[in-house]
């Protein structure tokens, strides 16, 4: 028996940047030159899953993202990991996707990559965070999901029971394969990659596809392929006091706590 | 004319109680619903549901689809989008909202997936705006880099969905005597329907003090990455006697754990005061406690976009100031 696992991942600006990130005034597009990118720092508990997922059942890992061609970077991470094959969807036509075009567009190249047991995904990712590529790349490819995914047990390849986290508690869903599921930082600890596997991974290939490639309608992708629309932008005014503290470390905490004094809060 | 469709929300249940935030969208949806002169109508599952038909009726909801069946006891994630999905093919709503909790975050989506539509993560606020000769649901989101929220549309497609946290929206008053329709429709199952099944629900309150109830938060976010970790924050919040919470980065570096994560894709709280420390101040971040009645930020970035949104500023190192905060709060206690 092998096992094939697929496993979704993102290209993110690094968290300690991100007030560094402004949006375009026109467009509402995301401006974020000059920002370190990483992989999204989930990924690699979904990376993880799949690995140990691997050691269960034996099989292979292959990771799959959707982005610009620097995008391929958070593949080669995926390769020091311990993934077996990389695919980039790159291509212009595949710009400013929402959610559903994103899902679409990763649908599609999950379905060339061919047959496949599972199909892993962050719950969220740290920038966009809206949740949604799971559950929509599920319904495209016409299998079920789970999301919120905390532990799996599997009863043998084909079926497993998961608990999902739920507000203070947690469902229990058994699903049968292939599925997908999203998961969360609690699932697992993940391993630090071995300098055998990094070096390995400096010069494997990553296949690159683009919407041809993977038989993508180019009114399903991209912008096209988007339902929703960013139409504007609006500033919120402050209502805060915004009272800068001046001195050094020990005369602003002194200062800090008096203030709190005054307004009653401690 | 073709008649204006309904304003849709689902109503969450678990165990046979209505979840808060569907009624706070029951709330919205009637003023949407007002604007589009159009019915209010609430799209309920579950084993047996007449009680909260009625409940959801006695909130404002004109018109009540109630399905069930025992096997939509639990949230069931294959049935649930698939049976709202018919009812939308044959209803064909102008608007459908969901509560952001972690089941509609999982069945909105799927809904949305299935009947083709734009679906808007998150909500900050939904209003209605003219477009091109149509009045069309604005969502608006947080944005990045400081106050900035983002209007979302979805022009073309219908319905137009969205989902909304809890605590943004008021829960409306209970009526006396509510007028509305129950439309009781018997939901069948299909085999393909539970290739996903949930077999058992387990809830659980939490030890210790409740995150919605601390008057008291200490938010921290990334910039703890400097001081290897989050204990100092966790010390700060013991010595006020509140809670700890963080940001999405914080959560995703193990810091804290997922319930304790604040902002648009977690809670949202309105604490006596709320000290963030180490966040740059990302709106995904500050919409969670932007209702907080005191907001202290720390942060070594002067230009770090927390500092506008907060009544007192401290720029500098955490790994200085929270000691000298939590040595300040000493004195005061032991009355030095």
């Amino acid at each position: 028996m092998s096992f094939h696992c697929i496993v979704c991942i993102k290209q993110v600006p690094h968290p300690g940047h991100f007030s560094k990130i402004n949006l375009d005034p026109v467009t509402g597009a995301i401006r974020r030159a000059g920002i370190p990118s990483v992989l999204n720092p989930l990924d690699k508990n979904v990376i993880e899953e799949a690995l140990c997922i691997r050691e269960r059942f034996s099989g292979k890992v292959t990771a799959i993202t959707m982005g610009p061609p620097q995008a391929r970077e958070v593949l080669e991470e995926a390769y020091a990991l311990g993934a077996d094959e990389g695919v980039l969807l790159c291509d212009l036509t595949l710009a400013g996707a929402d959610s559903l075009a994103t899902a679409y567009t990763l649908a599609k190249g999950i379905q060339k990559i061919g047959k496949y047991d599972l199909v892993l995904c962050g719950n969220e990712s740290i920038d966009g965070a809206t949740q949604q590529v799971g559950p929509q790349l599920a319904e495209l490819l016409g299998i079920p999901h789970v999301t919120h995914v905390v532990e799996v047990n599997w009863l043998n390849e084909r079926e497993a029971v998961v608990k999902r986290a739920i507000e203070y508690g947690y469902l229990k869903v058994k699903v049968k394969m292939p599925a997908v599921m999203t998961v969360v930082k609690s699932i697992n600890t993940c391993r630090l990659p071995s300098v055998l596997d990094i070096m390995g991974a400096a010069g494997k290939e990553v296949q690159k596809w683009g919407c041809c490639d993977i038989n993508g309608a180019t009114e399903c992708v991209g912008l096209p392929g988007s339902p929703t629309r960013v139409i504007g932008i609006v500033q919120v005014e402050s209502k805060r006091k915004r009272e800068m503290l001046k001195g050094s470390e020990e005369e602003m905490a002194k200062s800090a706590v008096k203030r709190l004094r005054e307004y009653g809060v401690i | 004319m073709a008649q204006q469709g309904e304003v849709w929300i689902f109503a969450e249940q678990r165990d046979g109680n209505l979840m808060t935030v569907s009624l706070e969208l029951l709330n919205k949806g009637k003023e949407l619903a007002g604007q589009l002169s159009t019915p209010l109508a609430a799209v309920l599952l579950g084993e047996q549901v007449d009680d909260l038909a009625q409940q959801l009726v006695g909130y404002g909801a004109q018109k009540v689809y109630a399905l069930e069946n025992k096997k939509l006891k639990f949230y069931q994630s294959g049935a649930y989008a698939r049976l709202i999905a018919e009812l939308i093919g044959t209803h064909r709503p102008e608007l459908f909202l969901l509560g952001a909790t972690m089941i509609g975050m999982d069945l909105a989506p799927r809904v949305a997936a299935k009947v083709k539509t734009g679906l808007t993560a998150h909500c900050s606020d939904l209003y209605l705006e003219e477009m091109q000769g149509q009045k069309k649901l604005i969502a608006a989101v947080p944005g990045w880099g400081g106050n900035f929220v983002v209007k979302i549309a979805c022009p073309k497609a219908t319905p137009q969905m969205a989902t909304v946290r809890s605590g943004v929206f008021e829960k409306p008053a209970k009526m006396q005597s509510g007028n509305g329709q129950i439309v009781k429709i018997a939901a069948a199952i299909t085999s393909e329907d539970e290739l996903a099944e949930t077999v058992e629900m387990v809830e659980s309150q939490p030890t210790g003090l409740k995150l919605e109830d601390a008057d008291i938060v200490v938010g921290g976010g990334w910039g703890f990455q400097s001081v290897g970790g989050f204990r100092l924050a966790e010390e700060l919040a013991g010595t006020l006697g509140g809670a700890t919470a963080g940001s999405r980065p914080a959560v995703d570096a193990g810091w804290v754990k997922e319930d304790r994560m604040i902002g648009s894709s977690g809670k949202t709280i309105a604490p006596k005061l709320f000290i963030s420390a180490g966040a740059s101040g990302a709106m995904h971040f500050t919409t969670g406690f932007s209702k907080a009645k005191v907001i202290v930020a720390i942060d070594q970035n002067p230009k770090a976009p927390i500092f506008e949104v907060a009544d007192i500023g401290l720029v500098g190192d955490l790994g200085k100031i929270i000691p000298c905060f939590l040595q300040e709060l000493r004195k005061e206690k032991s009355g030095v």
